[in-house]
């Protein structure tokens, strides 16, 4: 166990990553002289030089693209997107060449990218850089989606999705940089399943990178109140763990699905329906959700948090599920 | 369009408790089909169907209790369709109310109100109150929106079950009037004549002995077995005894199906019937004697062992008791009692020996037989017994 922040953590992660591989390079926007705008790769640059950290352009079209070139040409390149609303310049790179290169090329290339973005509200970034578009980007088949919530997951997420042979997509929640903590490095980290986070036997919360901590805040809370609460983290969006969530829900017979994105066509939604399809003749709720208040994320503070999944509202949800 | 209705399952019997259907709407069933079980005064009993068909529809729930005679399903001929079959009202039946609690929408789910006349049961406590028997749209919900949950099925199911056969002291209580109800109605409306006859028992034993010698315990006939083929064998011959009295007039019975009367543990009597003994094998007669005891001790008769017994045997002699003249079980229009087997002095060529007798006793129904057709009957019971070889 050592003392660490989820950024330094990430940090570690890529630091790794460049000394163990010479095809691995870091590049995006100010993750060089200036460190990151969110300082996770504060440092890098002076150790692996210019060449390997690279600052780019302000133009994600283009250093997404760059990025896709050098993985078809045998690199291993990391590209960081400042915010996921940014990659929104980048879709078409994102979702019509690296997720499909693989098919359109009748598995002649494949495009191992690692795509790292901060996703996410919270942090009074206002409308236009506080989105949780993950579940979008799950939407689309070739594209690998991880969210790491945990230390262990910041640190060890990142070398996995490096091996991938196709395109790997890393969101980071804003809120979570500073989270400091103790980290496990005996813990053997995979991008393939969820995780019970907490064992609990009443009801099934299932939450991901920024909610998580919110789900086991309030799993703590209602076990204040004798009910017994399951926190799965689901770390990876895409492919979803069906196996890992159904065996919870037909335990627990509960199911609440704790979601940053707004609630109509989310990712929440999918994990509902997936439930309603799989798991329905073991329900003893309507399974429930918590999502993000379907508006422009507020810049007041007040508002913003009014806007956003928080722990006594996943709380009462979970009350309302076990009809309390 | 068939009409199932609440079976009388005895003359003592006016209502019926739904504990359980057998079968959903759109099943096929066969004759002799249990489709349901109910609780009468005196046992939960298997309900068979006596027709061929589909079930249409369902008109009582576990836990309604309706008048005998009152239709509790609808069943569609073999090749009736449901389109030319008019939907009918459901009873009235004794259904507790259950309306579903004020909702208590989760904070989030705002799912357009669902129409207040249906309970809501979540997926699990459905399936679960299935198995159980339990109709969980009587249950009063605690769940999300006022649901039914697991929780509230398997409260039910554990605590005070809501539709479950009674406790046994309430079926004490209810037998203790039903048998009330029947017996005071036989004395009230029956002339009842008595006959009796002292049956030697030897040749009967002595071939019983020897059967069970060569047998091991469990295939051991006992002789009640014999008695009951040699009554249902002479009542072929005297078929006014067989039967009932209804409306003014003797109906004679479709079989020769006899009561037999079961002292319960707990107290009371049960005389369910054990069909077609004339035709019957005695191993078998033996076995399902077994059988029949041991369901009506355990409160799970079929529905036409309850109703159809032609006429009833009642055995005391266990007891002790040298002879029984008992009280007729309407509708049927006679009882044979036997007392204990044993031996007594007996007059044979002017002397005296011991030798094993039992007396057997006729309480006839005056309405539909003479004692002269009584006393030829019960000669005819002494005649089969003396030759258990026939049996």
């Amino acid at each position: 166990m050592s003392r660490t922040s989820y950024r330094e953590a990430l940090r570690e992660a890529m630091r790794e990553a460049l000394a163990r591989d010479p095809r691995v390079f870091l590049m995006g926007e100010d993750v060089g002289r200036y460190g990151g705008t969110f300082a996770v790769s504060k440092g890098l640059v002076d150790e692996f030089g210019e060449q390997r950290v690279r600052d780019t352009p302000l133009s994600e079209l283009a250093f997404v693209g760059a990025g896709i070139g050098a993985a078809l040409g045998g690199m291993r390149p990391i590209v960081e997107v400042m915010t996921v609303n940014f990659c929104l310049l980048a879709l078409d790179q994102l979702m019509n060449t690296a997720a499909t290169l693989r098919h359109m090329s009748g598995g002649q290339f494949s495009v191992p990218l690692v795509v790292r973005m901060t996703t996410g509200a919270g942090r009074q970034l206002a409308a236009q850089h506080s989105h949780s578009l993950e579940g979008w980007l799950a939407h689309i088949p070739g594209l690998k989606i991880l969210a790491p919530a945990t230390l262990e997951d910041a640190r060890g997420m990142l070398w996995p999705a490096l091996e991938d042979p196709d395109p790997v997509l890393l969101f980071e929640q804003g809120a979570l940089y500073n989270v400091e903590g103790e980290l496990d490095e005996t813990e053997v980290v995979g991008i393939r399943s969820a995780r019970v986070r907490r064992a609990g036997s009443d009801l099934t919360l299932i939450a991901y990178g920024g909610t998580l901590a919110k789900a086991l805040e309030a799993a703590e809370q209602l076990a204040g109140e004798g009910i017994s609460a399951e926190v799965i983290d689901l770390r990876v969006l895409r492919p979803l763990d069906d196996a890992t969530i159904m065996e919870s829900v037909r335990r627990t017979r509960r199911a609440l699905v704790v979601d940053e994105g707004w609630r109509s066509g989310s990712l929440a939604a999918e994990i509902i329906a997936r439930i309603v399809e799989q798991a329905f003749f073991d329900l003893d709720a309507p399974p429930a959700r918590v999502c993000s208040a379907e508006v422009p994320t507020p810049y007041a503070k007040h508002l913003e948090d009014a806007a956003l999944p928080q722990v006594p509202a996943i709380v009462a949800a979970a009350r309302g599920l076990l009809g309390r | 369009m068939i009409e199932f209705r609440m079976p009388s399952l005895g003359a003592d019997m006016d209502a019926g408790t739904l504990l359980q259907w057998q079968v959903a709407p759109g099943d096929a069933v066969h004759r002799g089909q249990v489709v349901a079980v109910v609780d009468t005064a005196k046992a939960a009993v298997e309900i068979e169907c006596w027709q061929e068909g589909r079930v249409f529809e369902l008109l009582i729930q576990p836990g309604d209790k309706v008048p005998v005679g009152t239709p509790i399903a609808t069943l569609l001929e073999a090749g009736g369709s449901a389109e030319t079959a008019p939907r009918r009202p459901a009873p009235v039946a004794a259904r507790k109310a259950a309306q579903p609690q004020t909702p208590n929408p989760p904070p989030a789910a705002t799912p357009g109100a669902a129409p207040a006349t249906r309970t809501r049961i979540t997926p699990v406590a459905r399936q679960r109150a299935a198995e159980l028997g339990i109709d969980a749209a009587t249950l009063t919900g605690t769940g999300p929106q006022g649901a039914v949950t697991l929780a509230d099925v398997e409260a039910v199911a554990t605590q005070k079950p809501a539709v479950q056969p009674a406790t046994a002291q309430d079926r004490h209580a209810a037998m203790r009037q039903a048998i009330a109800a029947a017996m005071s109605r036989s004395k009230r409306e029956i002339p009842h004549y008595y006959l009796s006859e002292t049956v030697p028992m030897a040749v009967a034993l002595a071939w019983l002995a020897a059967y069970n010698a060569e047998l091991p315990p469990e295939r051991r006939l006992l002789p009640g077995v014999l008695v009951l083929k040699a009554v249902a064998l002479a009542l072929g011959d005297y078929p006014q005894l067989n039967g009932y009295w209804i409306d003014g007039a003797f109906r004679p019975g479709p079989g020769i199906h006899l009561g037999v009367a079961v002292a319960l543990r707990q107290g009371g009597l049960i005389a369910p019937a054990l069909h077609d003994v004339a035709s019957k094998p005695l191993p078998q007669l033996m076995e399902e004697l077994g059988d029949l005891v041991q369901r009506a001790r355990s409160y799970s008769l079929r529905s036409s062992e309850l109703s159809e017994a032609t006429l009833t045997v009642t055995q005391l002699g266990d007891q002790g008791v040298d002879g029984v003249f008992g009280v007729i079980y309407p509708p049927q229009v006679a009882l044979v009692g036997v007392g204990r087997i044993a031996e007594r002095p007996w007059v044979e060529d002017g002397r005296v020996c011991a030798l094993a007798c039992a007396q057997f006793s006729l309480a006839a129904d005056h309405r539909a037989s003479d004692g002269h057709y009584g006393a030829s009957f019960l000669a005819e019971v002494r005649r089969r017994l003396q030759q258990p070889d026939s049996l």
